[in-house]
């Protein structure tokens, strides 16, 4: 029977750190309300999921095409016969991001200080020494919606002084922009392989919220290529990220039962 | 009604070196593949593209005819970033004005309703008025007084779109779950080129789907194209959904050094739309 040893004793489940990172993004979605939870990457299409079938049943999910789902399904293709709750094409999508109903989870290339955000290019605009996937909608979410960011593989290169580009608006430019571009930035957490950053500063400079177990603060200080706001306690006093009850680790097996998060982030 | 069915050469040939053009669909789904196709091997060059990039824009920077392209974004979806514009922008030839994707339908959108320009909170804060050069931003006359990106719009000289169905006049059904933004395309366009997988009867065009699905009507169509399997290697779903194992084919050859391209390029591209599918059933013979 899996669970239980030849002994017949229970053998408790140690989450891993992918495990951690899903509901680590799956926070990202606590009291958001009836609002579209778009998510990209596993961990992040993994922690909305169970932020849904947990703590946030209103949230709407779609299926990466044109359909909302009633279903809160596993990873991968949705079944024929998984209930449909609503349309929404990529105009519908547009709609809602003006509207402000949306939570997105992003991947950025470059990410700085402030929260501005780079997946267009790296070098000149005009002769990219490395072109990026494109702008997308970083410049509409971030100005109209809460945007989140998920780095899989934290880094100097991902955690620069200034981004190249920016298509993720950040609290400094947002503010520098005026009261139309500042009006609805609302930037969330960023979930990476080794911690939870965020912007609940004064100056909303990029604090280390918390360490993954077994992540000690001097790595993830070393993997980030700026100072990261510290508690005036000094580094010891960073907390630990949450890790998933047996039942949330359950619910994951659950979503995920191919084990895709374990590729996305081994440790 | 009159009919409006053209063959794919003459189609294209409106098109001349120069012209604002743009192409339906979105990333690798729905994207008019036999008209690009046929551009690629055309005469005209110098264009503007405007269009969510898919593998159009790969294959028409392949073939050098891409001055300028308008897009947030250049993806074969299951194959995040298209390596020909890959290529051609790390060579420095593609001047790229990139916006935000709302910004994109605003603009069409603009162009639709012959509006100089539609105000969008989407771009302030971002480097999207440096990457889109020109773009001005518009005080609003009421109370609030905000200041908002003024999206200029983005009239098309040519629209090339591709449906599931129509009839000769340019009734369209799009049959599968999401539209795009095929329709306002074609508004935005001063001519407009429709493929499709099957020509039908105008009274076939309801049988398939629900009304909703007849996004496209003749006004604003002027040539109808029967392309079976047109889209293709794109999706287009439900008739077919999109082609992985071309795709990752395509990719490879495109990707890396480039030299694998003229291997591809001569044994599908070379020739006409009927010969590339000619080899696109001799490859799935051989697998089977």
């Amino acid at each position: 029977m899996s669970g239980t040893t030849a002994t017949g004793t229970a053998q408790p489940r140690v989450a891993r750190r992918a495990d951690v990172c899903a509901l680590a993004c799956a926070e990202a979605f606590r009291g958001e309300g009836e609002i579209l939870a778009s998510a990209f990457g596993t961990a992040p299409a993994l922690g909305a999921r169970l932020a849904r079938r947990s703590f946030a049943p209103d949230l709407l999910l779609s299926d990466g095409e044109a359909m909302l789902m009633a279903d809160t399904l596993p990873l991968g293709p949705a079944p024929a016969d998984a209930v449909v709750e609503g349309w929404l094409p990529f105009r519908a999508v547009f709609d809602v991001v003006a509207s402000g109903r949306r939570h997105v989870i992003m991947i950025p290339s470059q990410l700085d200080a402030h929260g501005n955000m780079n997946i267009s290019a790296i070098g000149q605009h005009a002769r990219p020494k490395a072109q990026l996937i494109g702008t997308r909608g970083a410049p509409g979410n971030t100005v109209n919606h809460r945007t989140s960011y998920w780095v899989p593989k934290h880094s100097p290169r991902v955690f620069v002084e200034k981004v190249d580009v920016v298509c993720g608006v950040g609290h400094d430019r947002a503010r520098a922009a005026g009261p139309a571009a500042s009006r609805f930035h609302r930037l969330g957490r960023v979930v990476t392989d080794l911690a939870v950053l965020d912007f609940d500063t004064p100056d909303n400079r990029m604090r280390l919220a918390s360490v993954h177990p077994g992540v000690s603060v001097d790595e993830v200080l070393a993997a980030t290529g700026f100072p990261l706001v510290l508690p005036e306690a000094g580094a010891a006093a960073v907390p630990t990220t949450p890790q998933p009850s047996a039942a949330q680790l359950e619910l994951l097996d659950l979503l995920d039962p191919k084990g895709l998060r374990y590729r996305e982030v081994p440790a | 009604m009159g009919s409006k069915l053209s063959s794919i050469e003459d189609a294209v040939a409106v098109v001349e070196s120069g012209m604002t053009i743009g192409i339906g669909g979105w990333g690798s789904r729905r994207k008019p593949m036999a008209l690009i196709r046929a551009l690629a091997r055309g005469p005209a060059t110098d264009l503007t593209v405007v269009t969510y990039g898919g593998p159009d824009v790969g294959l028409l920077a392949a073939a050098g005819k891409i001055r300028k392209l308008v897009s947030g974004f250049v993806s074969l979806d299951s194959i995040a970033l298209e390596p020909h514009f890959r290529a051609a922008r790390q060579r420095g030839e593609i001047e790229y004005a990139e916006l935000d994707e709302g910004m994109l339908q605003w603009g069409l959108l603009a162009a639709a309703h012959r509006l100089p320009f539609l105000p969008i909170r989407a771009g302030l804060g971002s480097d999207v008025p440096a990457t889109f050069p020109g773009l001005r931003t518009v005080t609003s006359p009421y109370a609030d007084g905000e200041e908002l990106v003024a999206m200029p719009a983005l009239t098309l000289d040519v629209a090339f779109v591709h449906a599931n169905r129509a009839d000769a006049a340019g009734n369209a059904a799009l049959l599968g779950p999401d539209p795009y933004f095929d329709d306002l395309y074609c508004l935005a366009a001063r001519h407009r080129v429709l493929s499709c997988e099957r020509v039908v009867e105008t009274a076939e065009l309801t049988k398939e789907g629900p009304v909703q699905a007849l996004r496209i009507n003749r006004m604003m169509v002027d040539a109808v194209v029967e392309t079976p399997n047109g889209a293709h290697f794109t999706s287009c779903v439900p008739d077919y959904d999109r082609d992985e194992a071309f795709q990752r084919a395509y990719a490879a050859a495109a990707g890396g050094d480039g030299s694998g391209w003229p291997a591809f390029r001569d044994r599908y591209l070379a020739g006409d739309e009927a010969t590339y599918q000619r080899a696109v059933r001799e490859d799935r013979e051989a697998l089977a």
